[in-house]
């Protein structure tokens, strides 16, 4: 759990440590503060990115985290007399807790929803704080016992306490960048429903990815206060919190460990100076400041300064490669896994007035090869993603052996042992191969180093084993194909959907990736496959069953379906099948 | 007959200030809901609008043009610099990342809202330079008027103040117009032709680029001239624009997105409820109660009340 972030940890320590050591040495009060006030920001935004640079969410409303734990430290200590050093730890409770009641409202909401509901929660507390009376409280003066009541005489203190807290962001961060939340995390930023596929679960990923950078955020706000010592609703609350957090880790570089530090430390002092020589002159220069350089940032260099600094020195393609040093592969090692049967009884499903299946019951046998084929619109993906949890059905049951799964969500379903593939591949395009199969592998509950086996192992199965190291978004669509069945198969799966897996691929290619399913199958898959191909079809599967308009109209093997008059009449029309 | 008397005053009262909110909203439906650009600096533009209408009806004032109705037609006149202005915003800062093909559109989203935050943050401090931090209102001898309106006999009598009156009347005239230039026009068509698919649209012969451009454009000026119709009545400073982004962005969602008409019942709905529920609730919580009906809103219903039902995920 250490060793991968026992480097980067030591590095940042000492570059805190170096600061300390170089705060010491400054008297004057004016900067003190500057220099206190900059590792608080930099928590803020190391909190900020925890969130929105892992998970891709981009959040408006940190300022409601920043500001009760700004509240928490002062109200505890003004009405209850707990000192701050307590008071700190309650924030971080108390800002965790409200990320939980923020978060499972607001996950429902996607994209723009998203942003614009998270703008509201601090704007919505804004109000009700000043209605509560809470206008500006200030901290009473303990000058009797300065270190309990962390009222230091001399700001240094300060800038300890809020270096020793921005020490505690960063390592929360790197644990997270680093470990198998890491690679969670990455999956569901770049494609949600296939890391659903692969039985990760994003609601709760995503809810403790909010809660710990909640927790940070508010101990960032209480930090802020002790120094401060006075506390405004529209301060605390206000967007331009928020923004600043955003604005600090976006210009340093999002989703990095150093960006948010680089970013603070560039632009809060930069602010500062601007602010106190120009400030009686031009009023606003602050805010003209920050606004100017992520405007700037945005349009020059959109992953901020660390990934610019990154790519220059370390080139672009080892960016998305977090876990994937995988171990040499084991060469033959094989996958056994036990094969299960596919059952559906009675699934119905109408948007509106369109019946997309009508009645379907089937029992697919345990290791064979079945597929489905259907004119275009016959419903085909339809019921794979009723199958597969992502369209619930209005009636009907699904088992996989004697396990009922049609209640549960995606994720459940993928770790009941069911895989997919998708007609519009979704791979994580910048992963690494290796990355992408271990994603697939890395839910239900396997350490990261049992992922790696598995995956190593898929590669194998599938032929990926020679670009294993390389950015899935740059193979071809072949190769994309290979890595969408060895990213479900690395899941260990018993049934596996595949959806138009042949499709716009060349002949040669379409032999190779059929045999890369009957070996599939050989190691125990059932699987079922979506095709269009009728020449590969017939050789393929040991069963196909036609839909059309949601329905089945013919089942049986191959040969028999092919000369079914009303397969041909779904197919070409009627006329044809009276000639037939 | 005294509660009466204040629910009608205070309906009458949040139905001229709903008319404003309802034209704001149209502006940023045009922005929001066609273009699909979350614009952090709608309340900006707002508050450029009242600034615009502050000095052009001073200037107005000195030879004495106008009289009362001088911060009335100060703001139409603002509204084509305006337009002008946030066009070359659109173009500098926003086109090309708005209309670039091949790009995620989550990716996207993102780089649109940060840079929209940046401009806001610029523009509102640009603006405490540039106009100081004092309040100020465009006030006409309209703003200390009143018409009164005599019911049941003169048992019930309703103060309408006759600067609200005005301003919402030509709110509802420019939404008027707006809406028949949407709706009935060459442009207004390449405009929902460009909501509904800008692909599609592309393909049909649609100069996206110009029609983005003209669309940002009357978006942001038709939130200004609703802010600067408020200018004779609502003081205002350079960190106004804050006050009313979210109650823009609830009247769109409870619009419905792309929807113009909607986007303007939503506004005077979301201004209603504002101010009516001061009946019930302190002062200080008004916009509070906007902020919690907007997350009920994106929660329970985020087609909005009229919108089309599908939004493109």
């Amino acid at each position: 759990m250490w060793q991968p972030v026992a480097r980067p940890f030591s590095l940042l320590l000492a570059v805190l440590a170096l600061y300390l050591v170089g705060a010491f040495f400054v008297k004057n009060t004016y900067y003190q503060i500057i220099l206190a006030s900059i590792p608080i920001w930099a928590s803020l935004a190391t909190a900020w990115n925890i969130f929105s640079g892992y998970t891709g969410l981009i959040s408006f409303g940190h300022s409601a985290f920043f500001a009760v734990g700004a509240y928490t430290v002062t109200l505890s200590l003004v009405y209850l007399g707990i000192t701050p050093w307590i008071g700190l730890l309650l924030s971080l409770v108390v800002g965790g807790l409200s990320a939980l009641v923020v978060g499972i409202p607001t996950f429902r909401l996607r994209g723009h929803y998203f942003a614009l509901a998270m703008l509201a929660y601090p704007l919505s507390l804004m109000y009700v704080f000043e209605w509560l009376g809470f206008q500006e409280i200030t901290i009473p003066i303990n000058r009797d016992q300065p270190f309990k009541y962390m009222q230091f005489a001399n700001p240094f203190g300060y800038t300890a306490v809020a270096v020793g807290l921005l020490a505690v962001c960063a390592a929360v961060s790197l644990f997270v960048e680093r470990s198998r939340a890491g690679l969670i995390l990455e999956t569901i930023k770049q494609n949600e429903m296939a890391a659903q596929a692969a039985g990760i679960n994003p609601l709760l990923w995503k809810t403790i990815t909010l809660m710990l950078s909640g927790a940070l955020a508010a101990a960032a706000g209480g930090a802020y206060v002790t120094v401060l010592l006075v506390t405004t609703p529209r301060e605390v609350f206000g967007v331009f919190v928020s923004a600043s957090a955003l604005i600090f880790a976006m210009f340093g570089g999002i989703g990095s460990v150093w960006g948010p530090l680089i970013g603070a430390a560039l632009l809060v002092p930069t602010g500062e100076f601007l602010h106190a020589e120009l400030g009686h002159v031009i009023p606003g220069l602050q805010g003209i400041v920050y606004g100017a350089a992520i405007v700037i940032i945005t349009r020059l260099m959109p992953e901020g300064i660390y990934w610019r600094l990154h790519d220059r020195f370390f080139g672009n393609a080892a960016k998305g490669q977090r876990i994937a040093a995988a171990p040499a592969l084991a060469a033959g090692a094989e996958i056994k896994s036990e094969p299960a049967t596919l059952k559906l009884q009675g699934i119905s499903k109408a948007f509106g007035a369109v019946h997309v299946a009508q009645d379907i019951t089937l029992d697919i046998a345990r290791g064979s090869i079945t597929g489905v084929v259907g004119p275009n619109g016959a419903g085909k993906t339809t019921i794979f993603n009723i199958v597969n949890g992502f369209v619930p059905a209005d009636t009907g049951a699904i088992w996989i052996d004697d396990v009922r799964i049609d209640r549960l969500s995606a994720y459940r379903r993928a770790i009941a042992g069911l895989g997919r593939t998708f007609q519009v591949a979704r791979v994580f395009e910048r992963l690494t191969v290796g990355d992408n199969l271990v994603a697939g592998a890395v839910a239900k509950g396997r350490t990261v180093a049992e992922a790696r086996e598995l995956a190593a192992r898929a590669a194998h199965i599938v032929g990926l084993a020679e670009v294993f190291y390389r950015p899935a978004g740059s193979l071809s669509a072949f190769h994309i194909r290979l890595i969408e069945i060895g990213r479900a198969i690395a899941g260990s799966p018993r049934v596996l959907l595949l959806d138009e897996t042949l499709a716009g691929l060349s002949a040669a290619e379409s032999d190779e990736v059929v045999k890369v399913l009957r070996r599939v199958r050989d190691i125990g898959v059932t699987l079922v496959i979506i095709e269009h191909t009728m020449s590969v079809m017939a050789t393929l599967v040991d069963r196909m069953i036609v839909l059309d308009r949601g329905a089945v109209i013919a089942d049986g093997p191959p040969q028999q379906v092919l000369g079914d008059r009303q397969v041909i009449a779904a197919y070409l029309g009627p006329k044809w099948a009276n000639r037939a | 007959m005294q509660i009466l008397e204040n629910v009608l005053q205070l309906f009458v009262a949040s139905v001229t200030i709903g008319c404003l909110y309802g034209l704001m909203c149209m502006g940023l439906s045009m922005i929001f809901g066609v273009m699909r650009i979350v614009n952090f600096a709608q309340g900006e533009f707002l508050m450029l609008g009242m600034y615009a209408t502050f000095y052009i009806s001073l200037a107005f004032a000195a030879p004495g043009l106008f009289g009362a109705w001088g911060p009335f037609i100060a703001t139409i006149l603002a509204a084509p610099f305006l337009f002008l202005a946030s066009v070359v915003l659109y173009s500098g800062l926003l086109g090309d990342l708005t209309e670039r093909r091949g790009m995620a559109e989550n990716v996207r989203h993102s780089a649109q809202l940060i840079v929209t935050l940046g401009l806001s943050l610029i523009l509102q401090n640009g603006a405490l330079v540039a106009f100081g931090s004092l309040p100020q209102a465009a006030k006409t001898p309209l703003s200390n008027q009143a018409w009164i309106i005599n019911l049941f006999d003169g048992d019930v009598m309703l103060f309408a103040n006759q600067a609200r009156v005005v301003a919402a009347c030509v709110a509802i005239v420019m939404a008027v117009i707006m809406y028949l230039i949407v709706t009935h026009t060459a442009l207004g068509r390449s405009v929902r032709a460009a909501a509904d698919d800008p692909e599609a649209a592309r393909y049909s012969g649609v100069n996206i680029s110009f029609v983005y451009k003209i669309t940002f454009g009357l978006g942001a000026a038709m939130t200004a001239v609703a802010g600067g119709l408020m200018a004779s009545y609502f003081p205002f400073q350079p960190y106004v624009g804050a006050e009313f982004i979210i109650i823009m962005y609830a009247g769109v969602v409870l619009g419905g997105m792309g929807s113009m008409l909607g986007a303007f019942w939503g506004g005077l709905i979301i201004g209603v409820i504002q101010q009516m529920s001061t009946l019930v609730l302190p002062q200080q919580l008004q916009n509070a109660t906007i902020f919690v009906i907007f997350l009920l809103i994106l929660l329970l219903r985020p087609n909005g009340l009229l919108g089309r039902a599908t939004e493109r995920a």
